[in-house]
């Protein structure tokens, strides 16, 4: 009788830890110091594309909110993420669209589908200058088909377009689905963590990579600040 | 000055280099340093001539930062990227090793990369053997499928036309300029994937002498845009072009080439001259919003 309890009580947890103990780490990055001020951006060379900019757009390397919360951060699960080697079915997206990236950074799990589209009215080469992986650079003028691509090796990975030098972006190649970008308020959360330890990375594109561990017990939320020196120009 | 000189010295040095190499290395295979740790025999010869020819540019450690490198735009190939500008094979794939043999042999038009011609085959076999150890990357990876590349179409003015409207739509003169001259819009912008700045093509300079980095025939002008030259903004257009549209465009270019005597030049001087191509590029112009610095148009120097 009492044997069978526990193979019950087992197999429950075998089956679905994550519903027993399913716990969040979340928080704020943040900054120090005073952060370059964003600069405009002429696009005049491309009407098209300065036309679709009621105000223009100013670049992106250090997007700061109110209370010197930091945006564009990832956060994720560097060491201990229960699912390495998981690669998700669904595509991620990245747009070329008024001559800007969007997202500014794309976060996506090692060989999952990247999509890439051009939503503009002139051609985009879209150059990521990969290091790690393979460096492709394609040509995509107005109304082609997506771009499918994908990466095998972790990276982050600086993107380009050379006919639109101010254009710019990211792609955060990692081998977790546990990750999250901070957004203008400087928050992020990472949640449905079994218990377990975990090294947490937060990583920002002009201000380095920053590291805290966290151990995760049972059903609870912990919470994870990041602060970043602004760096001075 | 100082760094011309520099220059000028080291092409004379690698003149001879190459040169002597004929005389003194015609079939030779052996005889060189002992072998090195797990190399097989190709590579252990190729090291030894890497040592001889090679080292004063690439490095000792393939990195491309050999002795005469600072001296040298562009800088000589960082080997541990295993990244190649002249390739038969997709974009961001390895080439082939026919690839960088057929490189070897021609050098690197208007670089410091001289042709190793003079060499025998099988020298430059164990030299591709051995560059090919300074990256990982050969051992996880293959080599991509060559492009197929289609009989070419006749020249004609119609196919001459249609590959000038290309050129528009496919914005090759954002780079390359209108008249192919490497002095579009964003030419004055581009840095390669070293953040070192480089210059679009220029299609109209003699002493390009019709030549490419990575050939001189039609079927090589064909391969260069479809896969293009990795490491530096000239993307492929491979994903964008049909077979024949591409041949199109390899005739249009070959009249951008004016020094150049060639059945394209003959067939467009029949036809009037590059002035019949005007009415297309003006309207394709205003609606892609051309080099805002108003440049003419008026053919010219
Ligand atoms: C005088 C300097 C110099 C010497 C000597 C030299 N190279 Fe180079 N090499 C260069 C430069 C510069 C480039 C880059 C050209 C460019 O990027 O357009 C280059 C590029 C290359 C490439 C890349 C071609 C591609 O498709 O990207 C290969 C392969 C190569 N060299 C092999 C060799 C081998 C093998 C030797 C010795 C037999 C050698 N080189 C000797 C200067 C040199
Ligand atoms: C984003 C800028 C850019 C665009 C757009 C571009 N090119 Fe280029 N192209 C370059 C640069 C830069 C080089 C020089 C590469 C080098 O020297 O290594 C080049 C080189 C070339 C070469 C010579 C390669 C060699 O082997 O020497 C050809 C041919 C060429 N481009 C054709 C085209 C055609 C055709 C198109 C349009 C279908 C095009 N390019 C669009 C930047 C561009």
């Amino acid at each position: 009788m009492r044997t069978k309890q526990m193979l019950v009580a087992l197999l429950t947890l075998l089956v679905c830890p994550c519903l027993l103990f399913a716990g969040t780490v979340s928080g704020k990055v943040s900054y120090t110091g005073t952060p370059a001020k964003p600069k405009p951006i002429d696009m005049s060379k491309e009407p098209s594309c300065a036309k679709q900019h009621a105000t223009p757009i100013t670049t992106e390397t250090v997007v700061a909110g109110a209370n010197n919360a930091l945006a564009n951060v990832v956060v994720y699960i560097s060491a201990g993420a229960p699912d390495e080697g998981q690669v998700p079915q669904q595509a991620v997206t990245f747009e070329q669209k008024g001559c800007q990236y969007i997202p500014h950074v794309l976060v996506m799990h090692t060989g999952q589908e990247l999509k890439v589209l051009n939503s503009d009215q002139t051609s985009h080469n879209i150059h990521p200058l990969a290091k790690t992986n393979r460096e492709w650079n394609k040509s995509q003028p107005p109304g082609t088909p997506p771009i499918s691509e994908k990466y095998d090796k972790e990276e982050f990975i600086t993107v380009k377009c050379n006919v639109h030098p101010w254009m710019r972006g990211y792609f955060a190649v990692l081998k977790t689905s546990h990750y999250d970008v901070s957004k203008d308020d400087g928050g992020f959360k990472l949640p449905n963590l079994p218990p377990g330890k975990y090294t947490i990375t937060a990583w920002h594109e002009d201000y380095g990579t920053q590291t805290s561990d966290v151990t995760i017990t049972g059903n609870e939320t912990k919470d994870v600040t990041f602060t970043f020196k602004a760096k001075a120009y | 000055m100082m760094k011309r000189r520099m220059i000028c010295l080291s092409i004379l040095l690698i003149a001879a280099t190459a040169g002597s190499a004929l005389a003194q290395n015609a079939g030779v295979s052996s005889g060189y340093p002992t072998p090195k740790n797990g190399f097989s025999p190709a590579e252990q010869r190729g090291h030894g001539l890497y040592l001889r020819y090679c080292v004063l540019c690439h490095g000792v450690f393939g990195d491309g930062n050999g002795d005469n490198a600072p001296f040298l735009d562009p800088r000589p190939r960082d080997f541990t990227a295993a990244t190649f500008k002249c390739r038969s094979t997709p974009t961001g794939t390895l080439p082939l090793d026919s690839d960088l043999i057929g490189t070897l042999v021609r050098g690197v038009q208007a670089t410091n990369m001289p042709s190793w011609r003079p060499l025998t085959d099988e020298n430059r076999q164990d030299l591709v053997a051995y560059i090919k150890t300074f990256s990982e990357r050969w051992k996880t990876e293959k080599p991509g499928d060559a492009i197929k590349i289609p009989p070419e179409t006749p020249v004609s003015i119609e196919s001459i036309r249609r590959g000038h409207e290309l050129f528009q739509k496919m914005e090759c003169w954002k780079c390359h300029g209108q008249q192919g001259r490497g002095d579009g819009p964003s030419a004055s912008t581009l840095t390669d994937s070293k953040d070192q700045p480089i210059r679009p093509y220029n299609f109209a300079m003699a002493r390009n002498d019709s030549r490419f980095k990575c050939g001189s025939e039609n079927q090589d002008l064909y391969r260069i845009f479809m896969t293009g030259v990795d490491g530096t903004p000239m993307p492929s257009f491979a994903d964008v072009m049909q077979p024949n549209d591409a041949w199109d465009l390899v005739h249009y270019l070959r009249t951008l080439q004016t020094e150049r005597r060639s059945k394209e030049n003959e067939v467009l001087k029949a036809a009037g001259g590059a002035a019949t191509l005007k009415s297309s590029e003006n309207k394709s112009e205003n609606n892609s919003a051309a080099d805002s610095n108003g440049k003419t148009h008026s053919g010219g120097h």
